[in-house]
């Protein structure tokens, strides 16, 4: 980060250094090499890191926007006719230098598989079993697991200096954090080291039948499948140390000060509990959260109170249509207090990040104007919020 | 008939949706609807959050039911005889290779605790509140994915069990549920095409939530836009009332402002509604965007009270 020295003052709330944390979301997107937007499903995770991505693009740098959602909403929305691809695609029209891709997480994981391989045979024999073709699609965390992987490749290409990342909607928010280790901490189940026990050649399979686990998940799975299992297992042998690496340095890019996360909420209890609950995590982890995005906030119409608009209704006396304009008032700034109230729990868990609200837009946001104004809103941009109509 | 009718008609509903759309409010909402024309109502819900729980604590004739994939796997397997297995499975974590040597088999066994719970009989109505859109599909195809694998044993009686349920419109059916945008609609309509030519479940009405209840004319159907005027005449009024002097121009700006804001939205949602009935040949029911911490209590009323047709429209 530039200009380091004027530190602004926040209050260090916790163990975690807050010496430069950022005042603002150009700051963060102008300082950063990885920003990483966590929050429950549907609170507009994938919009925001795509605003975000056309925001820093827009200030001069070469970025790169990750997304899992295989929803078409993003490719949409950055104007990719023919969708997104696993490959990062420039982005045409853009107002800078900005990719896109969408991670495809069995790709990924062939692709991983290939790395660490000691050759070509190896790593067929592994892409070959139905064990570890279904992994990816079935072992909890893969695809968190894949994401790390991609932002890990993407951190280390020249053709960008930003990375944004859009995570999975994680049943357990924190899947993300933990993903690296995912696989690793797979290879280290007890069946697996049972099922890696040196034995004759080629009586493996008959050897782990005699064990009672295993021949117990063979009653229940089937024999076949057990045996896929095990030739999956034989097949790793020796690219563990590979993996483990790995997870390290992607655990390192994870934790490292250049490196953002970003909570997105909604103004509701259930998304603002989750966000919460994950600021917390990250605290305990020693992360800072860099800053926390309210989306679709009930926008503000006019610098008057909720009692103000009542005293105007009360003053419209017979007037029926314009005591139902004040009526309409009324009840947005009746939704706006309410919606501070819920919010209130995660500006206070992150008391020193940005802290931005995004209005809810009058249209639904999939094209590039939407995401220019959800953008414009989240750098702070003059006019957004008198404006939520748009016009 | 009342939306209400339609929604509850088999003895398992699973209310399927993407995140954000009001899924978890739909399930409760349907489930204490159903309550108040005394029906008894298992919910059921499979994330482990409170939530619903807390929303229809103390509501007669409800009951919530938290299913994990990782208890069901476990009851699973007692069920079947390994139950000192079963302890040593948890123990060590191995549910993570059970579940990736036999890919779906923690949603089967959920949907088959599920069938359980339906035929032991003990509800009238039990409401599933189903995992995400994109989840859910995986979930439900879960059974005859593994049936296929598998030739015989349990997992194969129980996914054949399953598929019998899924696949029986008197049974079962899943409830999508949506809200009236451009992008949720044409992601609803995807998930419905996929999930009747993958699973062959029956889709019971579709729901659309948090509707601005402008774009519902009262006793109207939701795509009329009658209202349209009637904002017009608002921001009029609002005109006069500065040019008297009545208000000043910050009021009236702010006035204006936030009418026009639920006029637009209204318009697009009436539009999005159209082009959803359009698209879906399902029968749809609307649930308007209502503020407050009884939302749920006040939608369930809507359900049961609403006979004339005006949430409800077939298709």
């Amino acid at each position: 980060m530039p200009e380091d020295a004027a530190t602004p003052t926040v209050t260090p709330t916790t163990s975690t250094t807050a010496t430069d944390r950022p005042a603002d979301l150009v700051e963060v997107v102008s300082g950063v090499d990885v920003i990483i937007c966590c929050g429950s499903g549907g609170v507009g995770k994938t919009t925001t890191a795509a605003a975000l991505g056309r925001e820093a693009a827009r200030l001069g740098r070469s970025v790169v926007v990750v997304t899992i959602d295989p929803a078409r909403r993003l490719a949409d929305a950055l104007g990719l006719v023919d969708g997104l691809s696993s490959e990062p695609q420039r982005v045409p029209n853009a107002p800078g230098e900005l990719w896109a891709m969408m991670l495809d997480a069995d790709e990924m994981f062939r692709s991983v598989i290939a790395e660490h391989a000691g050759d070509a045979e190896q790593a067929d024999r592994i892409l070959a079993n139905r064990f570890a073709r279904s992994l990816s699609g079935s072992l909890s965390g893969t695809q968190e697991y894949m994401a790390t992987e991609a932002l890990y490749r993407l951190h280390d290409d020249d053709r960008f200096d930003l990375v944004v990342v859009d995570t999975p909607p994680s049943r357990q928010a924190l899947d993300f954090l933990e993903a690296p280790g995912v696989l690793t901490r797979f290879l280290d189940h007890r069946v697996f080291r049972l099922l890696m026990m040196p034995t004759r050649r080629g009586l493996k399979v008959i050897n782990t039948a005699a064990q009672p686990v295993l021949r117990a998940i063979g009653r229940v799975v089937g024999s076949d499948v057990l045996a896929d299992a095990v030739a999956f297992f034989q097949a790793f042998s020796g690219m563990e140390a590979g993996f483990r690496d790995r997870a390290s340095a992607v655990d390192e890019l994870l934790r490292a000060s250049s490196t953002a996360f970003v909570l997105v909420a909604s103004p509701r209890p259930d998304t603002v509990t989750e966000a919460v609950w994950f600021a917390e995590q990250l605290e305990r982890h020693r992360l800072a959260v860099a800053a926390t995005i309210i989306n679709r906030a009930q926008p503000v119409f006019g610098p008057g109170t909720l009692a103000d608009a009542c005293a105007g209704r009360d003053a419209a006396g017979d007037d029926v249509a314009l005591a139902a304009a004040w009526e309409q008032l009324i009840e947005a700034r009746r939704t706006a207090e309410a919606e501070a109230a819920e919010i209130e729990p995660l500006v206070a868990v992150a008391s020193g990040a940005v802290s931005v609200i995004v209005p809810l837009m009058a249209a639904d946001v999939h094209d590039a104007a939407g995401l220019d104004a959800v953008g414009a809103a989240l750098m702070g941009s003059a006019g957004m919020s008198t404006d939520p109509v748009g016009r | 008939m009342d939306p209400l009718s339609g929604l509850i008609a088999p003895h398992v509903v699973i209310v399927a949706g993407k995140g954000g759309v009001g899924k978890t409010t739909v399930t409760a909402v349907v489930a204490s609807a159903a309550a108040s024309r005394g029906r008894r109502v298992l919910v059921v819900e499979l994330d482990g959050k409170p939530t619903l729980g807390q929303w229809l604590h103390g509501v007669d004739g409800v009951e919530v039911m938290t299913i994990s994939a990782s208890e069901a796997l476990d009851e699973y397997l007692r069920d079947q005889g390994f139950a000192r297995i079963a302890r040593r499975l948890s123990s060590t974590g191995v549910i993570d290779v059970v579940g990736t040597a036999a890919p779906g088999i923690d949603d089967l066994v959920v949907l088959g605790r599920i069938k359980a719970l339906e035929r032991a009989g003990d509800h009238d109505l039990i409401v599933v509140d189903g995992p995400a859109a994109g989840h859910a599909l995986t979930m439900l195809t879960a059974a005859s994915g593994l049936g296929d694998s598998v030739d015989s044993g349990p997992v194969r009686a129980q996914a054949d069990e399953v598929r019998a349920l899924l696949g029986d419109p008197t049974r079962c059916q899943v409830v999508l549920v949506t809200i009236a945008e451009t992008t949720p609609v044409n992601e609803i309509v995807e998930t419905a095409f996929e999930i009747e030519d993958r699973v062959g479940v029956q889709l019971g009405p579709v729901v659309v939530n948090l509707v601005e209840p402008a774009a519902i004319a009262a006793g109207r159907g939701p795509e009329r836009g009658d209202d349209e005027p009637v904002a017009a005449e608002v921001v009029r009024a609002v005109d006069a009332a500065l040019h008297d002097g009545r208000i000043d121009a910050d009021q009236a700006e702010a006035l204006t402002a936030v009418v026009e804001f639920a006029a637009t939205r209204a318009e697009m949602q009436r539009t999005e509604l159209a082009r959803l009935r359009d698209r879906l040949a399902l029968p749809m029911v609307v649930l308007p965007a209502l503020a407050g911490s009884d939302h749920i209590a006040a939608l369930a009323r809507w359900l049961v009270e609403d006979a004339d047709g005006r949430g409800a429209t077939d298709a």
